[in-house]
């Protein structure tokens, strides 16, 4: 196996997410791309942890896992009280905070 | 050594497929499955790379705590299950080029960088130990912060999320 295997199907993996945080409209479609996006992290660490043969890669792997968790949680909590107040989750529409 | 590339080639191209399928279909529980589909084959890509105990972990908090909370936001959310025609922006193709462009670049630094760099095949799978002494070792302090930043979530999310 090659590194560069990993590294190549990460960067892919990372692009669509990218794609659909610019795409999406649905706050849960958006927060499921940043999953994505972090995934693709985490291959990308313990790709390089194999290659240098150190475990340090997976302690941050598994960082990144306890801290996306967080993340989609308040993200979520976010997300409803959001749809409670306005009956929509259309991120395109929460603008009154532009300047 | 072909096994395992062949196992890669497979478990990569179903996940990209996946990919594919969350960001471009108009059903958000149907995305949510599909994202199940990458997330098991993150987890299977884990195990070739011989990081068992993430794998493991991976499938616990991603397959079995994540999902539940996106198909719960999702069914809290949204009272209609079918398919919804609002789901992206009305300028969704800028994604295209701008995702395209970022994996060019990406492409050709990697391709620079580890051409044809081989991983190493005689490694044995990291054990549980190893990564337990890295944590209650050196990253003692991270690990703190990182059950300090779990509990706020747990808590911002509570009182976030409950009605008064």
């Amino acid at each position: 196996m090659l590194v560069h295997q990993f590294l190549i199907l990460a960067a892919v993996l990372f692009c669509i997410g990218v794609y659909g945080v610019i795409a999406r409209r649905n706050a849960v479609m958006v927060l499921m791309s940043i999953e994505l996006i972090l995934n693709s992290v985490n291959i990308n660490f313990l790709a390089f942890a194999l290659r240098n043969g150190s475990v340090d890669g997976h302690v941050f792997a598994l960082y990144i896992i306890a801290v996306a968790a967080a993340e989609v949680g308040v993200g979520l909590a976010l997300v409803l009280l959001v749809y409670r107040n306005r009956k929509s989750i259309a991120l395109d529409e929460l603008s009154e905070m532009k300047g | 050594m072909v096994a395992q590339n062949i196992a890669f080639g497979i478990i990569a191209a179903i996940m990209v497929v996946g990919a594919l399928r969350v960001v471009t279909v108009n059903n958000v529980v149907h995305a949510a499955l599909w994202l199940v589909l990458v997330l098991a084959g993150a987890a299977a890509q884990y195990i070739l790379l011989a990081a068992e105990f993430v794998a493991v972990t991976q499938v616990l908090v991603y397959i079995g705590a994540v999902m539940v909370l996106f198909l719960f936001g999702t069914m809290l959310t949204r009272a209609q299950l079918g398919k919804e025609k609002l789901l992206n922006n009305p300028t969704w193709y800028l994604g295209i080029p701008a995702s395209l462009l970022l994996l060019g670049v990406m492409i050709m630094a990697l391709t620079s960088s580890f051409g044809d760099e081989k991983l190493p095949t005689d490694s044995e799978l990291v054990s549980t130990q190893a990564i337990s002494d890295q944590i209650f070792g050196p990253y003692l302090l991270p690990f703190w912060a990182l059950s300090f930043v779990l509990l706020v979530a747990v808590i911002g999310a509570i009182v976030l999320a409950r009605k008064d």
